[in-house]
């Protein structure tokens, strides 16, 4: 029972991550229907920067610390990934093609750029030490730094979900994952949506990338690569555009992809690409996504 | 006194040229139903005007140029626009739908008009627009144009694909707003024409082939040439 346990919430954890990455993907795709192959760099960039943070604030990291390194390396890829929205993808709507290219382009040379910098082998991340130690939950001994992840995803669907609910500019982005040729038809410039789902999009990716330097022992250009396309596979499974859908998935797929690791090792991968034919098959919109009129 | 201008507006989509020319004038304080076989263009001229499709040509707003001006602006100049097929946003509540709408800070009257020309509206505030009838979500689309101050109303088939009872209610409502309102109204239903309109452009092949007041839609022949279709004398 433990094991199950143990195996269960460290791939809740995993999910967490997962998440992180994959709600900024999913509104982006869901509103503008940006293709952004450039996300994993908002990811690495929030991690270099969370990492510059965490060693300029002391030798030994505390939790403050640890929190303020992810809220920096969460502005700073925010405002990276709105630079791109601003400087690129605004001249760029409507050209699926070429926003691939130019999104692929941006996360090849911000992986050249870190690597040139800091080269590819992975820096250690400063942590708080409370993260090498393990929480008992029903006699599994689950370790502290799963406990982050996920707290830190939930706090980012709670607040995703009071923005989009209770906001206006959330009232628009819902509006606008549904039609926003009509949105526009309405007096509303759904282009300034657009930058405030790249702005937070790029937040909720960099702070997964802090979160996923810790959990990859290390800061390194390469962090970004399984994740995003991970990322990419919770965003079809729960659904372009839908928040709550990638929540679903993301848990789905870490704690699927554990067990099938832990009794196969290697196999967690094949399972989550299994999952993802199926739902293409039976649910093609996703678990929470809507079929688009 | 034109409340909207169109002046040889050419449009070409995918290659295909779907406005040749498109000349007529929309005047103020009347309305103004826009008419022809499917496929002429009809909806065409309302999306371009609109800022949906890209066109050359003119489009002037009581004197001022929109023809190339973005959507959102061509409408907070004062262009309300109800879509053919509603496009309520399904997910999104009664009240979510109009609160979208709704532009400037103090619409209390706006909402009690609107509310009061549409009563279910209120009672189905809290409801999901995508589970109302096509009728409802009609009132929906209607009710989120007349929520601001508006220079001209563009609506776009508003009884299409509706039950012979909602296509009375709608035409009920659309008799009541055009008493206030300069109405640029694209409609199939010949009755509904001549209940609520003072003026009638048709079209035919991307063209305006007529331009005039609205007695010649009592005449059967007339009808069937210009329209295809038979109930003139209706």
């Amino acid at each position: 029972m433990d094991t199950f346990i143990l195996i269960g919430i460290t791939g809740i954890g995993l999910g967490a991550l997962y998440f992180l990455v994959a709600s900024g993907l999913s509104l982006i795709y869901g509103l503008m229907g940006v293709l952004n192959f450039a996300h994993g760099s908002f990811l690495t960039v929030g991690a270099f920067v969370g990492y510059w943070i965490a060693t300029k604030l002391g030798p030994e990291t505390s939790m403050v610390d640890f929190v303020i390194a992810m809220i920096v390396g969460g502005l700073a890829a925010g405002l990276f990934a709105l630079a791109m929205e601003q400087l690129l993808i605004t001249r760029l709507y409507e050209r699926h093609i070429d926003q691939a290219l130019v999104t692929v382009g941006v996360s090849l040379v911000v992986g050249a750029v870190l690597a040139g910098w800091f080269g590819n082998d992975l820096i250690m991340f400063p942590t708080p030490m409370w993260f090498l130690t393990a929480i008992n939950v029903g006699g599994a001994m689950i370790p502290a730094d799963r406990v982050v992840y996920i707290a830190t995803a939930v706090l980012l669907l709670i607040g995703n979900w009071i923005l989009l609910k209770y906001t206006r500019i959330g009232l628009i982005i819902r509006a606008g994952v549904e039609n926003r040729n009509m949105v526009n038809a309405l007096g509303i410039n759904v282009r300034r949506a657009f930058s405030t789902v790249f702005f937070l999009g790029g937040f909720a990716a960099g702070v997964g990338g802090v979160l996923v330097s810790v959990y990859s022992n290390g800061v390194s250009p390469l962090i970004a690569g399984s994740y995003l396309i991970y990322g990419f596979i919770v965003v079809v499974i729960g659904g372009m555009g839908s928040v709550p859908g990638s929540f679903l998935a993301a848990m789905m797929i870490g704690v699927i992809r554990q067990f099938a690791n832990y009794y196969v090792t290697g196999l967690g991968d094949f399972v989550v690409v299994i999952l993802l034919a199926g739902v293409l098959l039976i649910r093609p919109q996703g678990l929470l996504g809507k079929v688009r009129a | 006194m034109n409340a909207l201008s169109v002046k040889d507006l050419q449009v070409k989509i995918n290659e295909s040229h779907i406005l040749h020319g498109v000349t007529f004038e929309v005047p103020t304080n009347k309305v103004t139903a826009l008419l022809g076989r499917n496929g002429v263009g009809k909806s065409t001229t309302l999306r371009t005007i609109m800022g949906f499709y890209e066109g050359t040509g003119s489009v002037e707003l009581n004197g001022k140029e929109i023809l190339g001006m973005q959507t959102h602006k061509i409408v907070q100049a004062g262009v309300a626009f109800v879509p053919e097929d509603r496009e309520v946003f399904a997910s999104l509540t009664v009240k979510e739908n109009l609160s979208l709408a709704a532009r400037g800070k103090n619409n209390e009257e706006a909402y009690k008009a609107v509310y009061d020309l549409f009563p279910e509206l209120d009672t189905r505030a809290a409801q999901q627009a995508g589970s109302l009838s096509g009728g409802q979500q009609q009132m929906v689309a209607i009710a989120r144009a007349l929520l601001n101050k508006n220079e001209i109303l563009l609506v776009d088939e508003p009884t299409k694909g509706l039950a012979p009872k909602l296509v009375t209610e709608v035409a009920d409502v659309l008799a009541k707003v055009a008493k206030t309102t300069t109405m640029l109204l694209v409609e199939q239903n010949l009755a509904l024409v001549k209940r609520v309109a003072q003026h009638v452009i048709v079209m035919d092949q991307g063209k305006v082939v007529y331009q005039g007041g609205p007695e010649n839609l009592h005449d059967d022949a007339w009808v069937h040439q210009m329209l295809g279709v038979s109930g003139g004398h209706k």
